[in-house]
């Protein structure tokens, strides 16, 4: 972490909320999951969604993630009913929404400007929810300034909105949205319109404020790294359907298709037939041996497809071992996979290392991050030709 | 001390608008000033300085009948404006979606303006008259026996005739800024729970509301200075502070039409910086 990142942590921390027993409860209790059953979004002859059934539990921090385009904010729009559902059903809690409009379906949305009424001030904004659903005077006071002093902006409550800072207002938004005491709670990019350091400072607190109040949140982000540091379930989609649902931890271990393992980042990813599917007495998948054009044989673990079948393995780039050429011959074990390299350019970003190199039979591109520690203490140097090897237990099978 | 060439370059470069000002508004303004105070004895005016043009003015009760009436279609054909132009304005920006629609339909909507105010005004008479368009209609549907006298050289005709001039005005500002509200703003009202009333009321008005302020304004400035269409279509019955400056001028009685002017303008600029007062107006601009 850099120093930048680490007092924007600090800072986060510090305006940790006196945590007032009635808004506690609420939101704990007010959480609810979310269940989509074969739902279908169609614009016209155009689909942006394709028969998604999804299930995200109560208290769950849930980001739905994908490049532009391919239906993450389509769904999220349909949940909270801003977007009507071509077929399928959606449900909150065990209610079936279909049919039930925005205003009524306790959730609420944190969009992605915020959408703050510029004509407001902080209070007002605040407040809006509240009166609209007609509550009174005096619980109306309370509710918002509990709310002010748990995104700890009490002090700003008679500025306007465009007298705010960007973080301020994307907590103002965000104490808007949680005032209403919502089953569910909603956010469209809520980070992306920060810089860096805000950035992962509000993450943080996002985080935290989802946590201590036990809420369902459901966020909509194409930044790999945001959803990752934020959930406990990454839904990523491509093309209107969901490529894979997992945990973060699982889903970087093993992404299941081509997409995912391209949509995370830097993993290589090598193309080719099926050659052979070994069963493993000891584990539950098999190994598969990859017949990759102009490379050879690439093993890798996953799940037995049938032979001749066009597929892929992927392998991170932290798990690829650079070594001088003929250092590792001789090895015991065959099925190591081994490809013979140059190296292009080496980037030292700071705790990581990043070295691109090119395959030498078919000109591939490929990524290794080392620990700049020890890239150091074992360097190379460009033009070099090296020798990369893993081995079949950190290479992923992606069947399609 | 030198004054080079490169020290008068600024003053230069702002020579052109400053004449201008100075000689199409600042000297005319200063001149009707002036000659407001100035003397008439019958045939001519004589330089002087005099409050007579303004006592009378202020003390006359026919003076303050044209200024009521003047009020009083500023006020009339100001409100059928806004509530012709709101929902005109609210239509274009939010019911139609696609921004080809909107430039095709606005560009509509300022086809009449296309032709001269006095033939726009015109053309209404045929349509009002006794032997009218209108009139004619009623009775073949057996609606009336007899013409109805009231559509034409009447307050109504005044009103409507007014209204067809100016109500684009109103209509544009008010578009403007309808486009410059978020749609988020919308989505998140909904949200948070809001009716559609009161997304109209809490929402979209208050943020249209400098639109209404700089229509009022137009509208406002220009029924205050009317004079044509007051004559025109009141059929002379009907006085407004601008046609009575216009017959001033027309006896020669310029120290009386100036006075008239000033306080016009006076009153007027009163009104401008009373809506200045309540919108804020310079985010529209």
């Amino acid at each position: 972490m850099t120093t930048d990142a680490r007092k924007a942590r600090v800072t986060g921390a510090s305006s940790t909320i006196p945590a007032t027993g009635s808004i506690q409860s609420a939101l704990a209790n007010a959480a609810a999951g979310v269940s989509l059953r074969q739902v279908t979004k169609k614009y016209g002859p155009v689909t942006a969604v394709e028969t998604i059934t999804l299930d995200i539990p109560a208290g769950y921090y849930c980001c739905l993630l994908g490049p532009s385009g391919c239906g993450k904010t389509t769904v999220l729009r349909m949940i909270a009913g801003h977007e009507e559902i071509t077929s399928g059903d959606v449900f909150i809690g065990d209610r079936r929404v279909n049919d039930i409009p925005a205003a009524k379906r306790n959730t609420s949305m944190m969009f992605q400007s915020y959408a703050l009424f510029p004509h407001m001030t902080v209070w007002q904004n605040i407040e809006f929810g509240l009166e609209m659903q007609k509550i009174s005077d005096t619980e109306r006071k309370a509710r918002v300034g509990e709310m002010l002093e748990l995104v700890g902006l009490s002090h700003l409550s008679n500025r306007k909105s465009s007298q705010l800072s960007g973080g301020q207002q994307q907590r103002i938004a965000l104490a808007r949205a949680l005032v209403t005491r919502p089953q569910v709670l909603m956010l469209d990019e809520p980070l992306s319109a920060l810089d860096e350091n805000l950035r992962v400072q509000m993450r943080t607190e996002l985080r935290r404020i989802q946590k201590q109040f036990g809420m369902t949140f459901v966020q909509v982000t194409h930044h790999t790294e945001e959803a990752f540091s934020l959930s406990d379930m990454v839904v990523v989609m491509s093309h209107g359907r969901l490529d894979q649902v997992a945990t973060p931890s699982q889903m970087f271990k093993a992404p299941a298709s081509q997409f995912v393992a391209k949509f995370m980042g830097d993993n290589n990813i090598f193309q080719g037939k099926v050659r052979h599917c070994i069963p493993e007495p000891a584990s539950d998948v098999d190994v598969i041996e990859l017949e990759v054009d102009g490379i050879g044989s690439l093993y890798s673990q996953g799940y037995a497809v049938p032979l001749g079948s066009t597929a892929a393995c992927s392998v991170r780039p932290d798990l690829i071992r650079i070594e001088a050429i003929g250092a590792g011959s001789g090895q015991p074990n065959h099925r190591v996979n081994h490809v013979t390299a140059r190296i292009v350019s080496i980037e030292m970003t700071g705790y990581v290392t990043r070295i691109t190199l090119m395959e030498e039979k078919t000109g591939k591109d490929l990524l290794c991050k080392v620990r700049t520690t020890d890239w150091e203490a074992d360097p190379y140097s460009e033009g070099q030709v090296v020798s990369l090897r893993w081995s079949e237990g950190d290479c992923v099978f992606l069947p399609h | 001390m030198q004054i080079s060439s490169k020290d008068l370059r600024p003053y230069l470069l702002v020579a052109p608008q400053t004449l201008t000002f100075l000689f199409a508004l600042v000297l005319p303004i200063m001149a009707i000033v002036i000659i407001s105070f100035w003397d008439f004895n019958g045939f001519t005016s004589v330089p002087g300085f005099t409050f007579n043009n303004y006592l009378g003015i202020f003390s006359s009760p026919v003076y303050l009948k044209t200024y009521l009436n003047t009020f009083k279609f500023a006020f009339l054909v100001w409100l059928v404006c806004v509530l012709i132009s709101y929902p005109v304005a609210y239509y274009l920006a939010f019911r139609i979606k696609s921004s080809k629609w909107q430039t095709i339909w606005f560009l509509i909507c300022t086809v009449p303006f296309l032709t001269s105010n006095i033939i726009r005004m015109i053309s209404w008479i045929p349509f009002l008259g006794r032997e009218g368009l209108i009139n004619k209609a009623l009775i073949g549907l057996h609606l009336t026996n007899q013409p109805v006298e009231m559509f034409l050289f009447s307050d109504f005709s005044v009103v409507l005739a007014m209204v067809h001039l100016y109500a684009l005005f109103m209509v544009a500002p008010i578009f403007n800024s309808m486009m410059r509200i978020d749609r988020a703003l919308i989505s998140a009202a909904e949200d948070l729970g809001a009716s559609s009333f009161n997304i109209q009321k809490r929402i979209i008005m208050p943020l249209a509301a400098p639109g209404v302020a700089i229509g009022t304004i137009f509208v406002v400035t220009l029924v205050m200075g009317e004079f044509a269409t007051m004559r025109l279509m009141s059929g002379g019955k009907a006085s407004s502070v601008g046609y009575l400056i216009k017959n001033q001028i027309d006896s020669l009685q310029y120290p009386m039409a100036a006075a008239n002017a000033v306080v016009l303008l006076a009153i007027t600029l009163l009104i401008v910086f009373g809506i200045l007062r309540i919108v804020d107006i310079r985010k529209q601009i």
